[in-house]
């Protein structure tokens, strides 16, 4: 298992685009592809943008489908984190 | 030849500002004339931002800006329009508190200046975190929209204003790129400015691709968050590119529930097709800070409504059977 602290890479307020498609790109897609399981640690995160969120995980859902929520975890998530997460993880499922 | 002008009116606000807009001339993007009202000038940061916008890509010597009377004038200069169009404004003032509540004119460039501001702009506004949370929101995802869409060589022009009386804060974001015709033009054939507005507010509607649910990058939603947390905040949302304006209208505080629309035409709003075409896209917002709804609540109902408008999109593109 492999866990992802976002605080020292996004700040207290995760909305930089860039960071989230980085994190994804070069930390949780070659987690995945060698078969380790991903946990997300928002400790820290006081807040995201659904364009954060989305940048983070949605190419994820699209390129290894849902099952790939299986394998991610999201933790120390605050109430706003939660539901953005929601938000995000609903409407690709449903787009899919 | 003809110059650009501009008008500093006694008042313009999200409500009135229809009238300010149709004063524009822009005629000779390389010469500005300001002009203003001669008593007092009381304007949205939607003004200041567009005309600081506007007066960037002249150079300051091709600039006449009239020398202010109205008493209100250090207002102007305190927002900092003269320095962001590299002028004098010859208006001595003794400096009050250096954070009152506002955010003077920032032209933001790039991620670190977006993240500077992101910043500053809780102190500057002197916010609590909980207010702070969906200015921070409209901030980031306007001033990315810029970068990501517009292609605006200057980037994005904002500032914001905390009016007491009304408890509220307001906002102006601009930007003088391509505007939003062209970036939704580039997924979707609209026939107008005023067309491609609805389509952008529309959640899961990007210019950047057809599919539903976006890309990698872009999911089509910032739109419809921004215009959703002014409705709930009960509050005035303008966004003006080509000739075209749509404005949210201020909901009553007599309604209970305040409901979400994916489509923004079925939202009170008001819109105008005949404006001088901004070359660009303008975005004012007033958001309440009290009485003030949870945001994450406001997720609870966005959630609904993008679901619901997802569900549509796909619906809206079934085959359908075919009986012979």
């Amino acid at each position: 298992m492999i866990s992802i602290k976002l605080f020292p890479m996004v700040g207290e307020f995760a909305e930089n685009k860039d960071a989230a498609k980085e994190i994804r790109l070069l930390q949780i897609v070659p987690a995945l592809d060698g078969k380790e399981e991903v946990v997300l640690d928002f400790e820290g995160v006081n807040s995201a943008t659904q364009s954060f969120i989305h940048a983070l995980i949605s190419d994820l859902i699209r390129k290894y489908g849902n099952e790939v929520l299986d394998r991610i975890s999201f933790q120390h998530c605050n109430e706003t984190v939660r539901k953005i997460i929601g938000i995000v993880v609903d409407y690709m499922q449903e787009a899919e | 030849m003809i110059n650009m002008k501009i008008h500093l009116p006694n008042s313009a606000f999200l409500g009135n500002i229809d009238a300010f807009l149709r004063s524009f001339d822009m005629s000779d993007p390389t010469k500005l004339e300001i002009t203003a009202n001669k008593k007092w000038i009381s304007i949205h940061p939607l003004v200041l931002a567009m005309v600081a916008a506007l007066g960037s890509s002249v150079s300051p010597e091709n600039i006449d800006f009239e020398k202010l009377e109205a008493k209100s004038k250090h207002y102007i200069e305190r927002m900092g329009l003269f320095k962001m169009l590299g002028l004098e404004s010859g208006i001595t003032m003794i400096e009050h508190e250096p954070a009152g509540r506002f955010v003077p004119l920032a032209k933001i460039t790039n991620t670190a200046e977006l993240s500077s501001i992101i910043t500053e702009i809780v102190p500057l506004l002197h916010l609590s975190p909980a207010q702070a949370e969906p200015i921070k929101y409209i901030l980031s995802e306007l001033v990315r929209n810029v970068f990501e869409h517009s292609l605006a060589k200057d980037g994005a022009f904002m500032c914001a204003q905390y009016y007491a009386n009304s408890s509220t804060i307001r906002i102006g974001i601009v930007d003088t790129g391509v505007g939003i015709k062209k970036t939704i033009d580039a997924s979707y054939s609209t026939g107008s400015d005023l067309e491609a507005i609805r389509l952008a507010l529309t959640p899961g509607i990007t210019g950047t691709t057809k599919r539903i649910g976006g890309t990698e990058y872009n999911a089509g939603a910032g739109l419809f968050f921004i215009k959703s947390i002014a409705k709930v905040s009960r509050n005035f949302f303008v966004i003006y590119s080509g000739n075209a304006m749509y404005k949210l209208l201020r909901s009553s505080r007599a309604t209970k529930n305040i409901r979400l629309y994916s489509d923004p035409f079925d939202d009170r709003h008001s819109i105008c097709n005949d404006l001088p075409s901004w070359r660009g896209t303008a975005v004012g917002i007033d958001i309440a800070l009290e009485p003030r709804q949870e945001f994450s609540l406001l997720l609870d109902h966005i959630r609904k409504i993008y679901m619901n408008a997802i569900s549509e999109q796909k619906k809206s593109r079934y085959r359908k059977a075919r009986f012979i």
